[in-house]
């Protein structure tokens, strides 16, 4: 095992995979000289050169439609948005293009595409602070994979990258100098499409994914120190393809679900899987499944409004309590 | 080219019928007017040349060579169609002749096209990409974001503007500062020319020099071709904004009775000689309406087939995918 970064996790997966494949390429905005607006591709032209590591215009649309076509040309393009925000000038393309052509084309090619994208705030403001998961999770076509842990990160970006479908790989900002242990073998993949339980628990499960995890752990803790409540936590990594059958046993023998997401309440990722749950798990419920989510208000760029809205281990601490 | 003219008018006239008939349905667009642009356009490259167009896709499909009946089939959504019934009308596509589909969102397919040509320069392959779309899609900003990153890159790519002087009821001059779209490459550096677009040899021989610049590495390149679709945009356009002695016009330039004109003139062939191959490609179309008519239908238990390529959980691919001028896995 070595110690990395979730940063350097990232990058370390787009390294070897570009050493071991010839056909894989970056491309995005200002990811050359300045290295990437959170530095993730710091130092990867200098060893790819130009070729396959390339600059490009401020133009997300085109850029994902470029990609797209360069998969279906026989590359592996890795398209880096810079932020979530700015790929919602792509999503005709992800959604149209990418998630499609597979299916309409009656399974005549796919499209290998990696879209890399980052959620996150800290003060930003409005317009830089959204995360919408659940939109991307939403099309039947795409895969979307959120992870948490650096050995997550560089695993499931490896899975990603020689997968044959279109995967949006959503990173967090605020994850990005974590740091945890990764294995050292090369090319190890996490398998896209499975959920993890990282912390295994007897009387309520919660449910988290990216940076919500950690809070989810965070929560765990303190409910077990000052309540004596033992939380399981499942990790989800893939949002779609969903791991059903991970969640639908911690309930099984948990009986009390909460969700933990950073999106919004109302058309956020957190509503269906709560009615999925409540569809599979419904005989095993003790409670009502409870929900942690941004409530439905742009984020602010005023520190002590921001604080207010953001989500956190405290309010997973609370829904537990008001549970039991 | 002849032929190739032939058949796609014939094809839309028995796809307009079997709309009538509620056997083909949704949108159906009709390419009737534009079939030399098509034909010119792809009879000048090479057969591996990689072809893109938008919705209006029929003149693609049957320009490449695809095969009629599947065509056919697919407008009637059934398993035997080109796209198995999962594409529809403008949606056809045969990867294995390397006609890459039609697109109908309008513009999407201009960077789809320009990356495709990435991969092509980025192997060292002499292969270039036709992107066919409309003037319509000139006014969309994905136009611009291809045609920009084509022209920054320097990649083979042939853009060819089918200028019908309308999108969909849009006329040009509500759509457009500039009625010449070709004015519009000049900003991302690209060579322009502008053709007959109801002439196949005015065509052929805009795309022949467009096609040997970008194949000689010199990059994009931009033919815009004037022409006229006689039929309304689609099935259900009561053609409201465009007189009736327009439409006349236009139709005394008709390029397949110019066409067969101009070889018996030059005594290439001989009116019989065409006419027997008008009664030929009619055979074909009715043969291929049969076999349309007759085709079974999806298997509805199919219908979720192909979401992915890797389904949901499983290990290994349903089937290896294929790439263009790449076989799966093998590296560069
Ligand atoms: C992004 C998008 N907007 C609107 C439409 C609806 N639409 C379909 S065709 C069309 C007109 C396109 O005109 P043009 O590009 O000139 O092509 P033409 O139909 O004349 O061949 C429109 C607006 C669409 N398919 N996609
Ligand atoms: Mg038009």
């Amino acid at each position: 095992m070595a110690e990395l970064t979730y940063r350097e996790a990232v990058r370390s997966a787009m390294r070897e995979e570009m050493r071991s494949d010839p056909r894989v390429i970056l491309m995005g905005e200002s990811i050359t000289g300045y290295g990437g607006s959170y530095a993730v591709t710091k130092g990867l032209v200098e060893e790819f050169g130009p070729k396959r590591v390339m600059e490009t215009p401020i133009a997300e649309a085109g850029i994902v439609g470029f990609a797209v076509g360069a998969a279906m040309g026989g590359l592996r393009p890795v398209a880096e948005l810079m932020t979530v925000n700015f790929a919602l000038l792509a999503l005709d393309q992800i959604v149209n293009s990418a998630a499609k052509f597979h299916y309409m084309f009656g399974g005549q090619w796919s499209v290998p595409l990696v879209v890399r994208t980052v959620s996150g705030f800290g003060q930003l403001g409005p317009t830089h602070s959204q995360t919408f998961e659940g939109w991307f999770a939403s099309v039947p076509g795409l895969k979307v994979v959120m992870p948490a842990t650096p050995a997550d990160a560089k695993g499931l970006l490896l899975a990603a990258i020689r997968d044959p479908d279109p995967v949006i790989f959503i990173e967090h900002s605020l994850l990005y100098s974590t740091k945890g242990e990764v294995p050292e073998q090369e090319g190890l993949e996490v398998p896209i499409g499975r959920a993890a339980v990282v912390r295994e628990g007897t009387d309520v499960t919660l449910v988290g994914y990216s940076r919500m995890l950690l809070q989810a752990l965070h929560a765990a803790e303190v409910l077990e120190r000052e309540d004596g409540v033992s939380c399981e936590v499942i990790d989800l990594r893939t949002l779609r393809p969903l791991d059903y059958p991970t969640v639908v046993e911690s309930v099984g023998h948990t009986h009390r679900v909460v969700l933990c997401g950073e999106d919004w309440r109302t058309g956020g990722f957190g509503g269906n899987l709560l009615s999925e749950i409540q569809d599979r798990s419904f005989d095993d419920l003790d409670a009502p499944i409870a929900r942690v989510a941004m409530r439905d208000i742009p984020l602010p760029y005023s520190r002590k409004l921001e604080q207010q809205l953001i989500p956190a281990s405290q309010q997973i601490v609370d829904a537990v309590r008001r549970m039991s | 080219m002849y032929r190739k003219m032939v058949q796609i008018r014939h094809f839309e006239d028995h796809a307009a019928e079997a709309y009538a008939q509620a056997k083909v349905g949704g949108f159906l667009h009709l390419y009737i007017g534009e079939e030399a642009v098509a034909v010119g356009a792809i009879a000048a490259v090479r057969e591996d040349d990689h072809i893109l167009g938008h919705y209006r896709d029929h003149g693609y499909a049957l320009a490449r060579g695809c095969d009629v009946k599947a065509c056919m089939a697919e407008l009637f959504g059934r398993e035997t169609g080109l796209c198995h019934g999962r594409g529809g009308s403008m949606h056809l596509a045969d990867a294995s002749r390397h006609y890459w589909g039609g697109y109908a969102i309008v513009g999407s397919h201009i960077p789809i096209g320009a990356g495709m040509a990435y991969a092509m320069q980025y192997r060292e392959e002499p292969l270039v990409v036709l992107d066919f779309f409309g003037d319509g899609a000139t006014g969309n900003g994905i136009f611009h974001e291809g045609l920009n990153m084509a022209a920054l890159w320097n990649l083979p790519v042939v853009f060819i503007c089918e200028n019908n002087l309308y999108g969909m009821g849009a006329t040009l001059a509500e759509e457009s500062p500039v009625s010449d779209m070709m004015i519009k490459a000049e900003g991302y550096t690209m060579p322009a020319v502008q053709c007959d677009g109801m002439d196949v040899l005015s065509v052929y021989g805009a795309v022949q020099q467009a096609a040997e610049h970008c194949r000689s590495g010199k990059g994009p390149f931009f033919v815009e071709a004037m022409t006229y679709r006689f039929r309304g945009h689609s099935m259900a356009d009561p053609e409201l904004y465009r007189d009736k002695e327009e439409v006349r016009r236009w139709r005394e330039l008709d390029p397949i009775p110019r066409f067969g004109d101009f070889l018996v003139q030059h005594r290439i062939t001989s009116p019989q000689e065409l006419a027997e191959v008008n009664e030929e490609v009619e055979a074909e179309m009715l043969e291929a309406v049969r076999f349309a008519d007759d085709s079974p239908w999806p298997d509805p238990d199919s219908v979720d087939r192909w979401i992915y390529a890797k389904p949901i959980n499983s290990e290994a691919p349903e089937e290896v995918p294929s790439r263009a001028g790449n076989p799966a896995g093998a590296a560069t």
